[in-house]
């Protein structure tokens, strides 16, 4: 059975339909990739996943259970649950800028009593040091390059242990010279029944790391399949548009 | 001559103190909750309070005073509260005002992305308020509180308007002895408490400066 499960999803904003309808499954330890143009509704779509949104129509389930149905009043508790399900890598961070880089990652365990503060501590230096950076646990994010943040906040999203985490363009904001090192980090979560959702404008790095590809077009999917199905041979005209015009641009 | 009159004043200096230390022990936190009403999804709420920290802001803490101390017994023949009291209460809603709107301007001021951060790590609206937002808060709103701490410290002397004693009053009450230099001494005292304040607020905004942003 699929992990992750989304229905119908559609979302509009006032009188812009921005998601018209978006089914995907996603398998346990799988990497999906999202690809397509600006305004899309890719955001939106994480965005919904993690419950920033709320749609106004369909469902989605993980592991079997649905976590939301269009209609369902949902508290505010139930909605914080439902959570803790996703993660979400933001594409300007958002780090605390009040509290180091262990304090980032150790306030939502420490929080929400995901283990003893001691352990909650060990599992964050064991992440920092997955993400490269044991050795700035104490700076402050004022202190760190992009990058570095970046990694910081995945580490801190990693540190929930959600079933999904997604990423929403996690190098748009970096300089082309920092966005290896994030991307390097991303790569190294795959495996070890990570599942992982990323919208990227990467197409190199969507290719080489993804297991499922979804091309977004005017807030439905135009086309999905695996990287070899949507790059190398796409059948649907607009992704074949698409893909061309990322060549002539990059 | 100095030191009785130095001990007067201090006598008069220790009854603004009072005024000073509860005003900010109740308008602090009562700031926080007409901030919070001024800023409710719930817009009669929102409305009524915006309304009122208008017209609190917008009149005179001296007739204020004059209002809470006689207005009930002049308006429902109740008994008048104790002088003290009814100034503590008319500072008190009058500073809450002010400090909402700082309070406001700081908690606007925070990145929509530093709350989603929060929730997306599944933390509850309060731990996000008290961990994420409210110490971001403090540091962006040190400046105007230190500024509206000082005009506390130098209102207190509105007190005397329905007769509460406090500095200015003991300076004055020299003057029917024939000395005027008492009155002048008690600038004095202001001077020292808002010195001593403002190297207090000098120091917690350096203290607060281990980050940025
Ligand atoms: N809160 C909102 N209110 C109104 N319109 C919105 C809101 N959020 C997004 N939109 C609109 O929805 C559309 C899709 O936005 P979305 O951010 O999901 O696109 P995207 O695919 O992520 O684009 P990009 O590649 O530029 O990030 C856009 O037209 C955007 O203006
Ligand atoms: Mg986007």
């Amino acid at each position: 059975m699929a992990l992750l499960e989304v229905k119908n999803i559609k979302k509009s904003f006032g009188k812009t339909e921005v998601l018209k309808g978006v089914s995907f499954t996603l398998e346990k330890g799988q990497v999906l990739a999202i690809i397509g143009s600006s305004g899309s509704g890719k955001t939106t779509l994480l965005r919904s996943l993690n419950f920033l949104e709320t749609p106004d129509e369909g469902e989605i389930l993980v592991g079997g259970k649905q976590l939301f149905s269009a209609g369902v009043k949902y508290t505010d508790d139930q909605v914080r649950e439902n959570r803790l399900h996703f993660g979400l890598v933001f594409q300007n961070f958002n780090l605390f800028p009040h509290y180091n880089v262990l304090e980032n990652i150790t306030l939502a365990p420490n929080l929400l009593n995901i283990a003893s503060p001691e352990e909650n501590k060990v599992t964050a230096m064991h992440l920092l040091e997955q993400v490269g950076l044991a050795d700035r646990a104490n700076a402050y994010p004022y202190q760190l390059s992009g990058g570095q943040q970046q990694r910081v906040a995945i580490a801190r999203a990693w540190a929930m242990h959600p079933e999904v985490l997604c990423f929403d363009e996690p190098t748009s904001a970096l300089d082309p010279e920092l966005t290896g090192e994030v991307l390097r980090v991303i790569k190294g979560l795959k495996g070890e029944d990570r599942t992982m959702i990323v919208v990227t404008h990467e197409m190199d790095f969507a290719k080489s790391v993804a297991d499922v590809i979804i091309y977004m077009a005017d807030g439905v999917i135009e086309e999905m399949g695996t990287p070899e199905e949507v790059f190398d041979h796409p059948k649907s005209e607009k992704t074949r548009a698409f893909l061309q015009g990322f060549h002539e641009s990059y | 001559m100095f030191i009785p009159v130095t001990l007067q004043l201090l006598d008069g200096f220790w009854e603004s103190l009072k005024v000073f230390l509860l005003t900010l022990a109740f308008s602090l936190p009562l700031g926080l909750i007409v901030c919070f009403g001024s800023m409710s999804k719930f817009s009669p709420l929102k409305a009524l309070i915006k309304c009122f920290v208008w017209v609190i802001r917008g009149t005179p803490l001296m007739l204020q005073l004059i209002i809470i101390f006689y207005g009930p017994g002049l308006l429902f023949d109740l008994p008048a509260m104790p002088r003290f009291t009814a100034t503590i209460v008319a500072f008190a809603i009058n500073y809450a005002c002010y400090f909402s709107e700082i309070y406001r301007g700081g908690i606007e001021s925070i990145a929509k992305g530093q709350y989603e951060a929060g929730q997306v790590l599944g933390l509850t609206k309060g731990q996000i308020f008290f961990k994420i937002v409210l110490p971001q808060v403090i540091k962006r709103i040190m400046a105007p509180m230190s500024n509206e701490v000082i005009t506390l410290v130098k209102d207190t002397s509105l007190a005397r308007i329905i007769s509460v004693y406090e500095i200015i009053w003991a300076g004055e009450s020299f003057i029917k002895k024939g000395l005027l230099w008492p009155l002048f001494y008690t600038g004095a005292f202001y001077l020292l408490f808002n010195g001593g304040l403002t190297l207090l607020f000098g120091y917690i905004e350096k203290k607060l400066n281990y980050y940025r942003g």
